[in-house]
């Protein structure tokens, strides 16, 4: 039996595979939009406006994410970890997926893992926990997206109040999340102050872009908000936890 | 290239994208048991499924269902194999659109959603390789406690931002989910470690109240 540890190149070789895998996956299809979207009419200029919002969008999340890597990491290596989170995975399902199988086995996740069969059982249950979705893509979509087409077909204005309910029913849950923890008191008001804080922001954005006419902000509203309401939550929890 | 010809293309790359990222998911565990010769005994990973799988397999599903709409076929195709759909792919597609001022299930915000999502999964993917590769240097800074309540209010700092823009463009529609949604988590906090299942139930309602004030005229 070969020797195992969590680090191992043998993993980071595995792993390197499957993030090779997803960049091109991501390129193909960005050069495939791209090239359609010229056909379309979109202009270059939207088109680049889109990636660099896109990317300044996405570097908060990511770090957030990077930490989820670091947080496995204590226990399963680096290697396995950068692979979940790279494909299909998500830290609030990889942790209780590790856990839930580690504490089958009674297994400490204080440590790394030494035992290549505990790691195998807690690399499948990551995998295996996650996987009817993606099965459910590649049989499904076409039939889920022909159904959608239908209903915007059939009366484009109510297709697109169909669309935009669906958005609110999305936001509205997420918006409603932030009132869960209320009951602690000052310290569960934090996630309220926060997200007033990230509205106010595009709100003044939203002036700017209308009454001043800054055109350029409109692809980086939503990316300064999210990033001056995380600033902002620093004082914020220092003042009310 | 008509709308039609793209989209049966999309399907059919997007099929073999899938099908690949499949097989290449189920091959890392079975390459690794094989490697270290070192099978897992099937009871603990049962055991271990078993404490998951009813939650997130329903939340998979669900997710498909309420996401593809919004995400566009490509942009469907890609996102569920790169993941983090909630905390990033959705909410940047989202605001792709809105940016560029085109309607999800149209043309234009297929592209558009495809494009952003496409950026999002590649610069996340670079951001974690980088840290992964300087983490001797970066994690001390990354998990300083002056930084932690920044990293812990991501959600509140996104929603806050998109939330205002499209409640304050539909707040006929946004009312009676919000209101709904904030007295179900004022009564079950519980609840905010399973919102995915939310999501559907928020849409269900918000499409609810649009089909009633659509028919009375009133949007």
């Amino acid at each position: 039996m070969t020797d195992f540890h969590v680090n191992s190149g043998f993993l980071y070789g595995v792993t390197a595979v499957i993030i090779v895998f997803v960049l091109a996956q991501s390129a193909f299809f960005l050069v495939k939009a791209a090239r359609r979207a010229k056909q379309l009419g979109i202009t270059g200029a939207t088109i680049r406006k889109t990636i660099a919002s896109s990317a300044l969008f996405t570097v908060a999340p990511a770090v957030a994410i990077l930490l989820g890597v670091i947080t496995l990491s204590k226990f399963m290596g680096l290697p396995f970890p950068w692979l979940r989170l790279s494909v299909l995975g998500a830290l609030t399902y990889e942790l209780p997926a590790a856990t839930s199988t580690a504490t089958a086995m009674n297994l400490s996740l204080s440590q790394p893992i030494s035992d290549a069969q505990a790691f195998g059982a807690i690399a499948w249950v990551m995998t295996l926990g996650i996987i009817p979705g993606i099965f459910l893509v590649l049989f499904g979509l076409k039939k889920i997206q022909g159904g959608v087409m239908s209903i915007k077909n059939k009366d484009p204005k109510w297709g697109n109040i169909f669309m935009d309910s669906m958005f609110l029913g999305m936001i509205s849950a997420f918006v409603g999340m932030l009132f869960a923890d209320i009951r602690l008191g000052l310290p569960g008001f934090i996630p309220i102050v926060v997200a007033a804080i990230s509205a106010v922001i595009m709100g003044i954005c939203g002036v700017l872009i209308k009454v001043c006419k800054v055109k350029w902000l409109e692809q980086y509203a939503l990316p300064i908000s999210m990033l001056g309401a995380m600033a902002a939550s620093i004082p914020v929890t220092w003042l009310m936890a | 290239m008509n709308q039609k010809s793209y989209t049966d293309s999309v399907h059919l790359y997007g099929r073999i994208w899938t099908a690949t990222a499949i097989f290449l998911l189920l091959m890392a565990p079975t390459a690794i048991c094989v490697h270290y010769n070192a099978w897992p005994e099937m009871q603990y990973v049962l055991k271990g499924l078993l404490g998951v799988a009813p939650i997130y397999w329903t939340v998979g599903i669900i997710e498909v269902l309420t996401y593809s709409p919004m995400l566009g076929t490509a942009g469907t195709y890609l996102s569920f194999v790169t993941g983090n759909l909630t905390n990033l792919k959705v909410p940047c597609a989202l605001n792709a659109m809105e940016a560029a001022k085109v309607k999800a299930a149209s043309e234009e915000g297929e592209v558009i959603s495809t494009i952003a999502i496409a950026t999002s999964s590649i610069v996340t993917t670079l951001i974690i390789a980088a840290g992964v590769l300087l983490l001797g240097y970066l994690q001390p800074i990354l998990e300083s406690p002056v930084l932690a309540p920044a990293f812990d209010n991501i959600l509140p700092a996104l929603f806050g931002g998109l939330g205002v823009v499209y409640i304050s463009k539909n707040p006929k529609i946004a009312i009676v989910p919000l209101l709904f949604m904030v007295i179900l988590f004022l009564l079950v906090p519980s609840l905010a470690s399973s919102v995915g299942i939310l999501v559907p139930v928020g849409a269900l309602i918000a499409i609810g109240v649009s089909r009633i004030l659509y028919k009375k005229g009133r949007l």
